[in-house]
C-alpha cells in the first residue's frame, strides 16, 4: 500500500521542539554535570600522571584519553559506561511520556506520519548528546593544550575525532534501545528500570559471563594453563561472546583509534605478525580500519532496535 | 469551501463522513460492530452511550488512529487508512482529557501544532492570536499551560482546531469535567463554529447539552447504533410520544393520579412536588384537573420538547443491556 506525502513532514518541528526540550531540561543538567564531574576526575589522574612521564610520545594528547591511574579508569572507559546511562536518561520516556501527557492522539492527529515523530524525537535526543560529547572533546583537547603544553598534531586531532563519531554511534545503540523499551512500557518507571537493568548487565555482568561461558563450552586446556597461557578456543570464544555487548565493541574500537600501535583486536598467530614492528604506530587509516568492524557493528545495533521500535510504534494503538 | 465534484456512495450527496458497516475488532469481540452513518457539512451530530459503547473507538477509526477491521469510513471523501496526512490536514481533533506539554506556554503549544500542520511562521502567528481571542485565553497566552485548569485546556484544544481551519472538528466529551459555566461557554463556541459552516462530530454523556447543541444523535449501544436522528424524531420512537409535561404541586398522592390519566406513558418524580410525565397528547388541562382533585396546590403546569434525557434513560431500562441486537 502507497503512502501518500513525505514520512519526514513535521521532523524538523519535533526535532526542534525535542531538542529544545532536552537541551533545557533539569534532567539533563544533571546528566551532564555526572559525566563532566567523572571525566574531569579522570582526566586530572591522567594529567598529572603524564606529567610525570617525560619520555617523549608522539601521541600525548591521546593518552589524555586513554591513562588510567588507580583507583580510577581512564576517561573513554569512564565514557564508555556512562554515555549509556545519559542516552538511556534521555530516551527510556520519548514515546511513553506522550502518551501518559495524552498528548500523544493530540500531535497525531496533524497532517504527520508516526514516523516523523519518531524520527524526530531519535534525532533530538543524538543531537543532545552529540553536543555534549562535542563540549566533552574540545575539553579535553583544551585541557591537554593548558596542562601539557604540547599543541596537538593533525594525526591525533583525525584520532580523537574518530573517537567521537564512534562515540556517537555508541550513544545511538543505547539511545534506540531506550527508545524501543520506552514504546513497548508505558510506564517510564518500568522502562526505566529494564533499560538500567540492561545496562548493568552488558556493561557489568557480561564481561564476568562470557569468559566462563566459554569455559564451558571449550574447556581450558591444561597444558596451556601449565605454560601460563590461555586456550585459544576459549579465547576465541571469549571474545566472540564478549562483542556480544555494545560495550565491548565500543572498548575494542577505541583501543584502536585512541592507541595507534593496536595492530588486531583479536587472537593472532605468530606467522600472522611476522615482519610487524611491534610497538610502531600504525597510519590513521589503518587503525580505523580495524575499529572499522565494531563501529558497523554498533550501526548494525541501532537499526536493528530503531527498525523494532518503529515496528511496534506503527502498530500501537493511540488511545488518549 | 469548494464544491465536491465526486459523487460519493453516500445516500447524502453532502454527506462529508460517510461509515459503512465500519467495524473495529480486538480478538473477537466487535467492539464497533457495522454500524452506518452519513454526517452532512454543516451539521452538529451527537454520539451518546453508555461507557464503553464505542464512541470513541468510532472517532479513532475516522482519524486513522486505529486500524478499521472491516468496513470503510470516508472523511471528506478520503480514506483515512491510505490518505491519512488528507484527513489530517482537514479535520480538526479534540481528544477526551486532552493533554498539552506543561512547560510550555499556552502559544508555545499552539504553535508546535502549527508547526506540524506546516503553517508558516507569520501565517502562525496570526492565527494563534486570532484563535486565542476567540476562546477567550488572550490574557494567559504566555502562561505555562500547567496552570491552566480543565476547561481553559478544553478552550485550549478547540483554539488549536480553529488554528487549523479545520472542515470537520471532531470532539470527544468535550464537556466533561467542566462546570455549569464553562460548559455553556463552551457550547457556545461549538454553535459559532457551526455557524461558520464547521461539521461538528461531539460525543457526550451530558444529555441535555447535546440536546442544546446537535441536529442529530446516534445512540450507541454495545457497538452498534441503535438509535439516529434528531431528538424529536428519537422521542417519538422511543417514549411512543412527543409530550412532557412537567407538574409542580403539592398534595398527597399525586404521582398516582398523574398515572392514572390515560394516555401517559409514565411519571418521573423529580423531586417531592415536582413530577414529569410522557404522554402521547397534551394532558396539561387533565394533569391540572388530578391535582386539583388530590387537593393539592399546583404551581407550575409545563410542556416540554422531548427531553434526551429520558429518551435515554427510558431506551437504557426498557432493553437491559447486551441481548440488543440493532434495533435501529
Ligand atoms: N485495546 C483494546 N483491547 C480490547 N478492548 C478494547 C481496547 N480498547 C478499547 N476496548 C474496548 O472497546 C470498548 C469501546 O471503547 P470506547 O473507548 O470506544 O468506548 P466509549 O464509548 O468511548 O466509552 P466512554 O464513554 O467511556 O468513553 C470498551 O468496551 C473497551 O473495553
Ligand atoms: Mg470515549
Amino acid at each position: 500500500m502507497r503512502r501518500e506525502g513525505s514520512a519526514f513532514q513535521g521532523v524538523g518541528a519535533v526535532f526542534v521542539k525535542e531538542l529544545s526540550d532536552n537541551i533545557s531540561s533539569v534532567r539533563m543538567l544533571m546528566l551532564e554535570l555526572l559525566i563532566v564531574v567523572t571525566a574531569m576526575a579522570a582526566l586530572y589522574e591522567a594529567i598529572a600522571a603524564l606529567r610525570q612521564n617525560t619520555a617523549e610520545d608522539p601521541f600525548l594528547l591521546l593518552r589524555l584519553f586513554t591513562v588510567s591511574q588507580a583507583p580510577l579508569p581512564s576517561f573513554v572507559a569512564i565514557l564508555g559506561f556512562l554515555i549509556p546511562l545519559m542516552a538511556i536518561g534521555l530516551g527510556f520516556d520519548l514515546i511513553n511520556s506522550e502518551h501518559n501527557r495524552r498528548t500523544l492522539s493530540r500531535i497525531l492527529a496533524q497532517p504527520i506520519y508516526r514516523d516523523a515523530l519518531l524520527l524526530g524525537k531519535y534525532l533530538a535526543g543524538l543531537a543532545t548528546i552529540a553536543i555534549s560529547l562535542t563540549a566533552l572533546w574540545l575539553l579535553v583537547i583544551g585541557l591537554g593544550l593548558i596542562f601539557l603544553g604540547v599543541p596537538p598534531g593533525g594525526e591525533e586531532i583525525a584520532r580523537s575525532l574518530a573517537f567521537l563519531v564512534i562515540a556517537i554511534f555508541y550513544a545511538g545503540v543505547w539511545l534506540s534501545l531506550a527508545m524501543l523499551l520506552s514504546i513497548v512500557f508505558r510506564s517510564p518507571a518500568t522502562a526505566a528500570l529494564v533499560a538500567l537493568g540492561i545496562w548493568l548487565f552488558l556493561t557489568v555482568l557480561w564481561p564476568m559471563l562470557a569468559p566462563a561461558i566459554a569455559q564451558a563450552i571449550v574447556p581450558p586446556d591444561p597444558r596451556f594453563a601449565a605454560l601460563g597461557l590461555d586456550t585459544p578456543g576459549t579465547a576465541i570464544w571469549t571474545q566472540l561472546l564478549q562483542r556480544f555487548s555494545p560495550n565491548d565493541l565500543f572498548g575494542e574500537a577505541m583501543l584502536a583509534v585512541l592507541s595507534p600501535t593496536t595492530r588486531t583486536l583479536g587472537p593472532v598467530f605468530l606467522d600472522q605478525i611476522r615482519g610487524a614492528v611491534m610497538g610502531a604506530p600504525l597510519p590513521f587509516g589503518q587503525s580505523v580500519m580495524i575499529a572499522w568492524p565494531q563501529t558497523v557493528g554498533l550501526i548494525a545495533c541501532t537499526i536493528v532496535l530503531f527498525v523494532a521500535g518503529y515496528v511496534l510504534f506503527q502498530r500501537q494503538e493511540v488511545r488518549a | 469551501m469548494s464544491e465536491q465534484q465526486h459523487t460519493s456512495t453516500a445516500s447524502r450527496p453532502e454527506a462529508v463522513i460517510a461509515a459503512r458497516d465500519l467495524t473495529k475488532r480486538y480478538g473477537k469481540t466487535s467492539v464497533v460492530d457495522a454500524i452506518n452513518f452519513d454526517i452532512a457539512k454543516g451539521e452538529v451530530f451527537g454520539l451518546l452511550g453508555p461507557n464503553g459503547a464505542g464512541k470513541t473507538t468510532t472517532i479513532l477509526m475516522m482519524l486513522g488512529l486505529t486500524e478499521i477491521s472491516a468496513g470503510r469510513v470516508g472523511v471528506l471523501g478520503f480514506d483515512p487508512a491510505r490518505q491519512p496526512l488528507q484527513v489530517k490536514r482537514r479535520v480538526g481533533y479534540l481528544p477526551d482529557a486532552v493533554g498539552f506539554y506543561d512547560h510550555l506556554t499556552a502559544v508555545e503549544n499552539l504553535a508546535y501544532a502549527a508547526k506540524l500542520m506546516g503553517l508558516g511562521m507569520a501565517e502562525r502567528s496570526r492565527r494563534i492570536a486570532a484563535a486565542l481571542t476567540r476562546v477567550r485565553l488572550v490574557d494567559v497566552a504566555d502562561k505555562r499551560v500547567a496552570t491552566f485548569s480543565r476547561g481553559m485546556r478544553q478552550r485550549l484544544g478547540l483554539a488549536e482546531i480553529i488554528v487549523k481551519r479545520a472542515e470537520i472538528a471532531i470532539l470527544d466529551e468535550p464537556t466533561s469535567g467542566l462546570d455549569p459555566q464553562a460548559t455553556i461557554e463552551f457550547l457556545d463556541l461549538i454553535r459559532e463554529l457551526k455557524a461558520e459552516g464547521v461539521t461538528v462530530l461531539l460525543s457526550s454523556h451530558m444529555l441535555d447539552q447535546v440536546q442544546r447543541v446537535c441536529d442529530r444523535v446516534a445512540l450507541f449501544r454495545a457497538g452498534k447504533i441503535a438509535m439516529m436522528g434528531s431528538v424529536a424524531e428519537l422521542s417519538v420512537q422511543v417514549l411512543g410520544a412527543g409530550f412532557v409535561v412537567e407538574v409542580e404541586a403539592d398534595g398527597a398522592g399525586i404521582a398516582r393520579r398523574l398515572a392514572a390519566i390515560p394516555g401517559v406513558g409514565n411519571v418521573e418524580t423529580l423531586a417531592d412536588d415536582r413530577f414529569r410525565m410522557t404522554a402521547d397528547r397534551d394532558v396539561r388541562a387533565d394533569a391540572a384537573r388530578a391535582v386539583v382533585a388530590a387537593n393539592g396546590a399546583l404551581r407550575r403546569l409545563s410542556v416540554d420538547e422531548p427531553s434526551l434525557e429520558a429518551i435515554y434513560a427510558h431506551y437504557f431500562q426498557a432493553t437491559p443491556s447486551g441481548g440488543v441486537r440493532d434495533a435501529a
